[in-house]
């Protein structure tokens, strides 16, 4: 175990920040571990600091208190091995799926390789996005926006995936959809993936381990595996155990909130 | 004209459902695009016309459109090509020197906090200053020909374009701005690749509302010193109570403002179609 640090390692960390109109202590003594290939979902009231730490993964904040590591690395600045998947899509509305999914690449050289499209079709077909490459993202629904935005941060290949709230912008249905399409692109292609959520049954569907914080400053409320047999589908949404999973941390959650 | 003609068109599209016959068809003759507006200038004309003639207004209070018409035929078309070029040359210039110090100078204000401080204040007091005022001490200072008469065009053009850029530039979403640095690309394809292209839809419409301010400043200029352009056409003839070909100047002008209107709008539709809003056709 000691020759393979975890993908990710939250240590004592602590996060104040200092606002005009005071001091916000988002984040306290956090400290969990991440490993290899995991789907970690993470749970908590809005506004308890999960998406700082998402933030400090990706080295766009640095902790006021603790560390952050990466394979064994202090975060010190943005890695190539961590993808992002924001909330809303955000895509540029003036370039096609192709080239929003491309845009990492031309963003970080200046120009794409042949290997790069190809990269970018396989996702596309791996997305289904397939004749949808030349459309600008004016012309798509919601939910294929957000495959778009999943495409690009998988463009670059990242060990790690970043995903906050990705579904959340989303229609009930369609997010049920995509929650099984993510589950199947991962068991394809195993990634460490870190997976912000307020959906406890989104948690228990998706994730191999569950991450609860607290209202703020966000400490670490409980930290679950889920034993939910894998492959998951549609099956594992309307199994006993999974309800039972969702309610016990639905009743954690509420029980951190009051 | 093409705004009215879009809306006109749109709604007899609608018409048929919700109407009957008959009265469907009357309706979408008349909103046929260009008959509406057509008809009302038309009407317009006939009542200025008829109104002169009835009340025998002298044509230096008021011309007649037929007089305006005899007018611009007396100055002849190599002559009004002359003073047009000589206008849209300024215009055009002051226009494009404009854009080309505006856009930077922008990019500049958005990435320092503390020049944004320094300039702003600066930028307020120039724009503030009434151009008609300072018109006369620029040609003074910078002697004849036409750089005197593109500054003031550029000091006229040049804040709408500042301020427009500068907030089109801040209101990139952050998350691309995350993105951006979480690739740890270099700031400048930052400004390249995601704020300016963000911005367009803010500096297309400083660029409408500076093309028409481009004339006004073409024409100031020529009001205080020139020999050739439509404005000093406008005054000279003014002076010579040639009022019918005044007025022949001054439609030309607003003409030519709404051309170059038109072209901004057209170059955005073609260039940057996706920049325009989503309702629009
Ligand atoms: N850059 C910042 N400056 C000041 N306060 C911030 C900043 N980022 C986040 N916060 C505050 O920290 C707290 C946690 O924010 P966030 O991590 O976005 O919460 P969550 O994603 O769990 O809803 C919030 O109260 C938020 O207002
Ligand atoms: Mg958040």
């Amino acid at each position: 175990m000691a020759l393979d640090p975890p993908a990710v390692s939250f240590r004592g960390l602590g996060q104040v920040f200092e606002t005009r109109g005071g001091r916000v202590e988002a984040l306290r003594e956090v400290s969990f571990d991440v490993a290899r290939h995991e789907f970690v979902a993470i749970l908590g009231p809005s506004g308890c600091g999960k998406s700082t730490l998402l933030r400090m993964v990706a080295g766009l904040l640095k902790p006021t208190r603790g560390r952050v590591s990466v394979f064994g690395l202090p975060v010190t600045e943005p890695r190539d091995d961590v993808g992002i998947v924001f909330q809303k899509p955000t895509l540029l509305p003036w370039a096609s799926v192709e080239d929003n999914i491309l845009f990492p690449a031309r963003h970080k050289r200046g120009s794409v390789t042949q290997q790069d499209r190809a990269r970018a079709a396989e996702l596309i077909a791996m997305t289904g996005l397939q004749g949808f490459e030349k459309r600008l993202p004016d012309e798509l629904s919601g939910g294929m926006q957000q495959r778009v935005g999943i495409a690009r941060a998988l463009h670059m290949d990242p060990d790690i995936l970043l995903m906050d709230e990705p579904f959340s912008a989303l229609d009930a249905l369609t997010r049920e959809e995509m929650g099984f399409e993510l589950s199947r692109i991962f068991e394809a292609r195993r990634k460490t993936v870190l997976f912000i959520t307020h959906s406890v049954s989104e948690a228990a569907i998706l994730a191999d381990r569950v991450v609860v914080l607290t209202g703020r400053p966000g400490t670490l409320a409980a930290d679950m595996p889920v034993s939910l047999p894998r492959p998951r589908g549609i099956e594992t949404a309307s199994m006993g155990a999974t309800h039972e999973f969702a309610g016990h941390l639905r009743s954690l959650l509420l029980r951190r909130a009051a | 004209m093409s705004s009215p003609d879009i809306s006109a068109a749109s709604s007899s599209a609608a018409r048929p459902e919700t109407e009957t016959a008959p009265r469907t068809k009357r309706g979408s003759l008349l909103l046929a695009p260009g008959v509406l507006p057509g008809l009302t200038t038309l009407v317009i004309l006939l009542a200025w016309e008829g109104a002169t003639r009835l009340f025998a207004i002298p044509s230096f209070v008021l011309p007649s459109p037929l007089g305006i018409l005899a007018g611009f035929e007396a100055v002849g078309l190599s002559r009004w090509a002359e003073h047009i070029g000589a206008t849209l040359r300024v215009a055009m210039l002051g226009y494009a020197v404009s854009i080309l110090v505006a856009v930077p100078l922008a990019i500049v204000l958005a990435r320092s906090p503390v020049l944004s401080r320094a300039l702003y204040p600066i930028l307020v007091v120039v724009q503030s200053t009434p151009i008609v005022a300072v018109a006369p001490i620029i040609i003074v200072v910078m002697g004849a020909g036409d750089l005197p008469r593109v500054v003031i065009t550029c000091l006229i053009t040049f804040f709408p374009i500042v301020v427009s850029t500068t907030t089109g530039l801040m209101a990139t979403p952050p998350e691309l701005i995350e993105l951006s640095k979480s690739l740890r690309a270099p700031a400048w394809r930052e400004i390249t690749q995601i704020r300016l292209p963000f911005a367009v839809p803010y500096i297309f419409s400083a660029l409408k509302i500076s093309i028409t301010l481009a004339v006004i400043g073409a024409v100031v200029a020529e009001f205080v010193a020139a020999e050739k352009g439509v404005g000093y056409f406008i005054q000279f003839s003014t002076s010579m109570f040639r009022l019918p070909q005044a007025w022949a100047g001054l439609l030309i002008l607003a003409g030519m403002s709404l051309l170059l209107f038109q072209a901004v709008t057209l170059i955005q539709k073609r260039v940057f179609p996706w920049s325009l809003p989503k309702d629009a056709p």
